[in-house]
């Protein structure tokens, strides 16, 4: 287990930097120079060469991505190309927004999936089972901003309950405050993931209903809620787990939209800000903290998946 | 095992409508207590305005947080605000001006003649972005006789002088860096940015004025229009400053919870054309393409019944404006005798570069099934803001284009060769560069009116309409500026009853 880890962690660490280096040369391919955003019509000739020096387009390229690399080794994200403020700062201050968003909307999803797939599954024959696994469908198809759009008319331009969208100017302050502006996003985010996740879980629950060791277990007298707790749950954690990774993963990039949909000041819109400003200081910065998330997410759920079923732990350590 | 999952569900159900519940009921304040939340589609990208900072910071700062010498008020007069007086020299070549007394900046330093001429200076500097620059081209010298005088002197007259100087915010000498921070002498103090979401405004105590009529100011940043709609109707903002497409009205127009002011806006959308290159170097394809293009429609299609139509680059505010709409009508028949008479019989093919963000597409596709109609043929290049700003502005590799210029009396920009567009009539140059030196704004102003009537009467580009500028309110807020000249929003006036 060790040794998986040890390998586990040195992919990880192999990944950041490829991914370092396709974000880096990816953005370098854009036409137009982000100096450019900092001048205004009429610039002079010297106006715009003291641009470019600022934000260092002037330089090469293995010059550019040398001094980026050496300043992420320190930690640093560097300093905006347009605002001036700490990329590390900011990338933070927008974190404490995404991150208990897509927390809050994956504990959501994860609960709702698992009452619907599980019902749709152990009630495949009744109305609502075959009613559940429909809006689970029907959830697949919807854009995401879509709901948001819905769920803002309905809640806050109908009924005036929560906020269109936003966050307070105090942060967590008022956490009270700060959660009423995240519950709309939230049940966006989690009505959209719910609905693929509840189609996973059903998936997974027929399969161990189906399975033989549920049949022994209800032939040796186990009611089938009995056998389903004691043997069925975790068989079928193991391929939930691994969709569960990529979820939350995609939640945190999906965020993108709904925070633009709900005027969020998180990382999301800190990336499509920086898109539109040329500002690559910004963009790389949280791309390279949203890949990091995205890795040790799919190393968690590597881990996990290892705890739960103890065959795959078995037949890593046989390679040892 | 689904007992207990419902029990989590309906927890989180609940933890998420109570936090719904503890609604922010706001406590009732006095009015000049007041906290007024601004909405705007224009977050600053820095706060400094020598630095790139762009139309956000000078929506939030000009006359708010900084001051200049002068002001351009709302209505387009140049009054005196951090200037007591100035004396003028016979051969208007030395400005001599006299500081208000008793002004302090927000850290509390005095202000003096060394802050005027440093902050004048940081806009002539090497490295300034400021879009002023240029006109300060006459400046020789500044000298500080003495802590409240400041003496221009230049090397040639020019009337517009107080006039530009309005845009150079005073700051203090010893301030620190002015992109993440400010010390300026405007009413209210930077409270705090938090990027992509608000910016705060706090009354500032001691100021030499009259005080601002409300606490606090928070502008609230919006990427989407819609959303910025929501938030006005939902009471989250107080007002919008610049509505910026006909359908955000629907909601507002003649719902008396909201006003919707139409001010006077600077801001003109236009066809530039290359003028240097073929076949645009010809006046009588600028004027068949102007000919063929039904502006009137156009206008209605984009803003409804709102906006003017221009036949120039002057709006209506600028003193030199006079009614141009005529000189290239609207006319297919014409635009086809023009086009044979220029050689183009058959009609010719051009690419237009077009600016990816609203209303340009839009207008792009107008102009393309417009000038079908007279046999030229619009190929659309949809391009980023910042590829228009290498591609068009810095390399001029273009045919024609479209862009919103945004200021006031940026109609000189017709008497420089060098400009993108490439217009060169030496006449219109020499007549820009006598009104700049004009003794009299009489004679400024007729000298630029003949400006005005020669590119129009060589469609040195197409003045397709002049956007109007559209603030919509609650019904309890009153004293917000209409016009919004150059981007500017004065807030200090702004009372909620």
């Amino acid at each position: 287990m060790v040794v998986y880890l040890l390998r586990r962690a040195a992919f990880l660490a192999v990944s950041l930097v490829v991914a370092m280096v396709v974000i880096f040369v990816l953005l370098r391919l854009l036409p137009g120079d982000p100096a450019n955003a900092l001048l205004s019509v009429d610039a002079t000739p010297e106006q715009i060469a003291a641009a470019r020096a600022q934000v260092g387009s002037d330089q090469p390229l293995v010059q550019q991505f040398a001094t980026w690399a050496a300043q992420l080794l320190r930690f640093d994200l560097g300093e905006s190309y347009i605002s001036s403020r700490s990329v590390g700062d900011e990338v933070a201050a927008r974190l404490a927004i995404t991150l208990p968003l897509t927390l809050l909307a994956f504990a959501l999803a994860l609960v709702v999936s698992l009452i619907v797939g599980i019902t749709a599954a152990v009630k495949a024959d009744r109305w609502y089972g075959i009613v559940l696994s429909g809006f689970a469908q029907l959830g697949v198809a919807v854009p995401v901003f879509w709901v948001g759009v819905i769920l803002v008319w309905i809640f806050a331009l109908q009924l005036g309950l929560l906020p269109s969208g936003g966050f307070p100017r105090r942060d967590w302050q008022d956490p009270a405050d700060a959660l009423r502006s995240l519950t709309l996003p939230v049940i966006t985010i989690a009505i959209v993931m719910s609905a693929s996740l509840s189609r996973y879980v059903r998936a997974a629950t027929l399969d161990v209903l189906g399975s033989d060791y549920l049949r022994t277990a209800r032939a040796g007298g186990a009611s089938r809620t009995e056998a389903l707790l004691r043997h069925g749950v975790r068989n079928g954690a193991v391929p939930v787990v691994a969709v569960l990774g990529i979820e939350l993963s995609t939640t945190l990039l999906g965020a993108v939209v709904v925070e633009s949909v709900f005027t969020l000041p998180g990382l999301g819109s800190m990336l499509l800000t920086g898109i539109q400003q040329h500002d690559f200081a910004n963009i790389q910065g949280v791309l390279v903290v949203s890949t990091l998330f995205v890795l040790l997410v799919g190393f968690a759920a590597d881990v996990v998946q290892r705890l739960i079923d103890p065959r795959l732990r078995t037949s890593v350590s046989g390679n040892r | 095992m689904r007992r207990p999952l419902l029990a989590v569900t309906a927890a989180a159900a609940a933890a998420l409508l109570l936090a719904g519940c503890a609604a922010g009921s706001g406590t009732a304040e006095n009015a000049d207590d007041a906290t007024i939340v601004i909405g705007s589609l224009y977050e600053p990208q820095n706060l400094s305005n020598t630095q790139g900072g762009g139309q956000g910071v000078t929506e939030a700062f000009n006359g708010n947080v900084y001051e200049g010498l002068y002001k351009l008020t709302d209505d387009g007069e140049v009054e005196p605000l951090l200037a007591e007086s100035e004396e003028v020299s016979d051969d208007g070549l030395t400005y001599t001006i006299t500081l208000r007394d008793g002004v302090e900046f927000h850290s509390g330093k005095k202000l003096t003649s060394a802050d005027v001429k440093a902050s004048v200076e940081a806009v002539l500097a090497d490295d300034s972005k400021s879009a002023r620059k240029s006109s300060f081209g006459p400046i020789a010298d500044i000298a500080t006789p003495d802590e409240n005088t400041v003496v221009f002197t230049l090397s040639q007259r020019s009337i517009s002088f107080l006039y530009n100087l309005s845009y150079v915010w005073i700051v203090n000498t010893e301030a620190g860096d002015l992109t993440t921070t400010e010390d300026g002498t405007g009413p209210y103090t930077l409270d705090e940015w938090k990027q992509g979401s608000t910016l705060t405004l706090k009354r500032f105590d001691d100021y030499w004025g009259s005080p601002a009529k409300n606490a606090e100011v928070v502008f609230t940043y919006f990427t989407d229009a819609t959303a910025e709609n929501n938030a006005l109707l939902t009471g989250e903002i107080d007002l919008i400053t610049s509505i910026q497409g006909p359908d955000q009205l629907a909601q507002f127009d003649g719902n008396s919870d909201y006003v919707v002011s139409e001010g006077t806006s600077t801001t003109k959308e236009l066809l530039a054309f290359n003028d240097r290159v073929a076949p645009f170097d010809n006046v009588d394809v600028r004027k068949a393409v102007y000919s063929a293009i039904d502006t009137k429609k156009l206008l209605s299609s984009i803003w409804g019944d709102y906006g003017t139509l221009i036949g120039s680059m002057v709006p209506p505010t600028d003193p030199w404006y006079e009614d141009l709409t005529g000189v290239n009508p609207y006319d297919p028949a014409l635009s086809k005798t023009l086009l044979a008479q220029a050689g183009y019989a058959d009609g010719f093919t051009f690419t237009l570069d077009t600016p990816s963000y609203d209303p340009h597409p839009a207008v792009a596709e107008f102009l393309q099934s417009q000038l079908a109609e007279v046999g030229i043929t619009v190929e659309i290049n949809t391009i980023s803001a910042d590829e228009w700003y290498t591609k068009v502005f810095k390399d001029r590799d273009f045919t024609a284009t479209l862009q919103e210029h945004v200021n006031d009396r940026d109609v000189v920009w017709y008497g420089n060769p060098d400009f993108y567009w490439g217009y060169d009539n030496p006449q219109v140059t020499q007549w820009v560069s006598e009104a700049e030196q004009a003794t009299t704004v009489d004679e400024q102003t007729s000298l630029l009116k003949q400006v005005n009537e020669q590119i129009a009467a060589d469609a040195a580009s197409v003045w397709l309409y002049l956007y109007p500028q559209i603030v919509v309110a609650s019904s309890d807020v009153s004293g917000y500026p209409v016009n919004g000249l150059n981007s500017q929003f004065f807030a200090y006036d702004i009372v909620k009853s």
